[in-house]
């Protein structure tokens, strides 16, 4: 038994010390003087590694660590009022419930009179209905190594409550419509140093950055990769992180200032996007190299 | 310079009235209103970033398609805005040149304000057959010189699209980076020694 | 304090597959905050398992596992209904138990 057990460790160790550091890229030398660039759906070794590594992992996705923090905290009368998420939240589905919930967000909220997405959301209710102020949550809303916002759970539990459910965003509702349409008006606008918008690397069919496959995320199976795994456990770091982020971190590396947290910006950009993938399946949070 | 953004601007003017029917018209106004609302400065990324220049704008307003008389007019004027070497010289080191294709850095709130940038080259294009990890948002660049020669016209050529791609095709998605300041003359002439002289082993 | 497992076990034949989920920084003491200082070693040393009142696992564990350890291993002559008791002590002598039952 003892001995079944120290396999087991070993090879977790082994893993976890290969994803810690960047994976190099084979040496690879061309095969001939005119190697063909290779296909666009080959894959390095790294990635096909780390596929495998992923499939044994999402059985056991250290996601759902802070699914069950984030059910705590959803359960728990907090902040300044003294009340739970689970008594006084309605994230479109009833006040409390959770699933389904996530997969039919971004919508319309009357009571805000905005279009949120999952995040979003619960930062309102956190701030409307138990008393927390928005600028201390927007001031560290995002995981790092050593720090994971209460609201990084949240999302995550609420997101598990829609695992193998199909995306529906309600693109009926006018409001959420409008959303859509200037969230994709936003993709395509060009501006900033480099002349880059979110179309300039999202907005076709099988391009890459280096390695990286970009998502095409006009196209209803493009936008699922893009909504895909997120919320997601970042094995770099072991760090949680929200799609909020990722939008973040998208603009970033478009070289355009910071989008605001919780903002209109960032839930029209996901109504358009995660609308788009309207009836493809979401499996859950998920786990990110 | 001021004379051309005028003039881009004054084109833009008439492509409004021209192109009224545009159908994202109203959503364009409600997602530029979003960005001036919702994006903050952070780092060197100041606000500013999200103004249109004019250039940006014609694209921006044609879906990345502007009307042949517009594009053959605006691509001549950056050609005309390019600085070539004062020597005269467009051939550097293409070692430095392949380390600088290398580097993906420049430009992010996260990096350190300051020159010179990475030239991003292999997130977008294939180069060097010893680099297998490279992106396809760009044409592949192997064998460039070998396939085009290194005559004059093609160094000035090569050097005024590195210098400002817009030059040659008013709303590629490949940045301006000499225009924009990105990469300064020894930068660009190393790059363009990496494409075109014939011991890189791009021409190999 | 430390943060809940969560543990999973479920027979397959004769064999219980216990899967157990640790929340755990597990830092090396080599990595450095934004400042350049050196973040501490805080990290499990040990951990049991107890399955069906059984002791199945006695275990050292240090630095080379990862933050959030997933650990997954199979038991003989265990059977559903069984009580998985799980236990890990770390550096700073913070420690967890928790529990599920085979299912």
């Amino acid at each position: 038994m003892k001995q079944n057990f120290i396999g087991a460790l070993c090879a977790v160790a082994v893993m976890g010390g290969a994803f810690a550091q960047t994976p190099k890229k084979p040496a690879a030398k061309p095969a001939a003087k005119m190697a063909p660039a290779p296909m666009v759906e080959e894959k390095d070794a790294a990635t096909l590694e780390f596929e495998k590594f992923r499939a044994e992992m999402e059985e056991s996705n250290p996601a759902e660590l802070f699914e069950m923090k984030g059910e705590e905290q959803w359960k728990t009368k907090r902040g300044p009022k003294n009340v739970s998420l689970a008594e006084s939240c309605d994230l479109g589905q009833g006040v409390g419930k959770v699933e389904g919930a996530y997969v039919k967000m971004p919508r319309y909220f009357a009571d805000a009179d905005a279009v949120m997405d999952a995040e979003r959301r619960i930062v309102w209710c956190m701030v409307e209905k138990q008393g927390f102020k928005f600028d201390e949550i927007a001031a560290k809303p995002f995981a790092n190594a050593n720090f994971t916002p209460d609201i990084t759970n949240l999302v995550t539990y609420v997101a598990g409550h829609s695992r193998n459910m199909k995306i529906a965003v309600p693109l009926k509702d006018p409001k959420v419509r409008e959303a859509y349409e200037t969230g994709k008006a936003m993709a395509a606008y060009r501006a900033g140093p480099y002349d880059f918008s979110c179309n300039t690397c999202h907005g076709s069919d099988g391009k890459r950055i280096r390695m990286q496959n970009l998502p095409n995320l006009s196209t209803a199976a493009g936008a699922m990769k893009g909504v895909q795994g997120w919320p997601g456990y970042r094995m770099t770091g072991g760090v949680m992180l929200t799609h909020q982020w990722r939008m973040g971190d998208c603009f970033r590396q478009q070289r355009f200032p910071q989008p605001k947290y919780a903002s209109d910006a960032i839930a029209y950009l996901l109504t358009y996007m995660i609308g788009n993938a309207n009836g493809q399946v979401y499996k859950g949070p998920g786990i990110k190299r | 310079m001021t004379k051309k953004i005028i003039l881009a601007a004054s084109m833009a003017a008439t492509l409004m009235i021209a192109l009224p029917a545009v159908a994202e018209g109203d959503y364009r106004a409600k997602a530029i209103a979003t960005f001036n609302k919702d994006f903050q400065a952070r780092g060197q990324a100041s606000i500013d970033r999200l103004a249109e220049d004019g250039l940006q704008l014609i694209c921006n307003r044609t879906g990345n398609k502007p009307p042949e008389y517009i594009a053959k007019q605006m691509e001549a004027d950056q050609l005309a805005d390019v600085k070539y070497p004062a020597d005269g010289k467009m051939l550097g080191d293409w070692k430095a040149g392949e380390k600088l294709a290398q580097s993906g850095r420049g430009f992010t709130w996260s990096d350190k304000p300051g020159l010179p940038v990475g030239g991003n080259c292999y997130n977008c294009h294939r180069i060097s057959p010893n680099e297998t990890s490279f992106g396809t948002i760009g044409p592949t660049l192997y064998q460039f010189g070998k396939l085009r020669g290194n005559t004059p016209d093609i160094q000035k050529y090569v050097y005024s699209k590195i210098y400002n791609a817009k030059a040659h095709n008013l709303c590629s998605e490949m940045p301006r980076f000499g225009r924009v300041g990105a990469l300064g003359e020894k930068q660009i002439k190393d790059l363009v020694a990496l494409l075109l002289d014939p011991a890189s082993p791009v021409n190999k | 304090m430390a943060d809940p497992m969560k543990i999973r076990a479920q027979m397959k034949g004769d064999v219980a597959e216990v899967r157990i989920l640790m929340g755990h920084a597990m830092e090396t003491g080599q990595r450095k905050d934004a400042a350049g200082k050196a973040i501490p070693a805080h990290f499990i040393q040990s951990m049991t398992v107890d399955v069906g009142g059984k002791r199945v696992v006695d275990g050292q564990i240090g630095t080379s596992v990862s933050r959030n350890p997933v650990f997954g291993f199979k038991v003989k002559g265990a059977k559903a209904g069984d009580k998985v008791v799980v236990s890990w002590v770390d550096n700073k002598g913070d420690k967890r138990t928790d529990e599920a039952a085979v299912a």
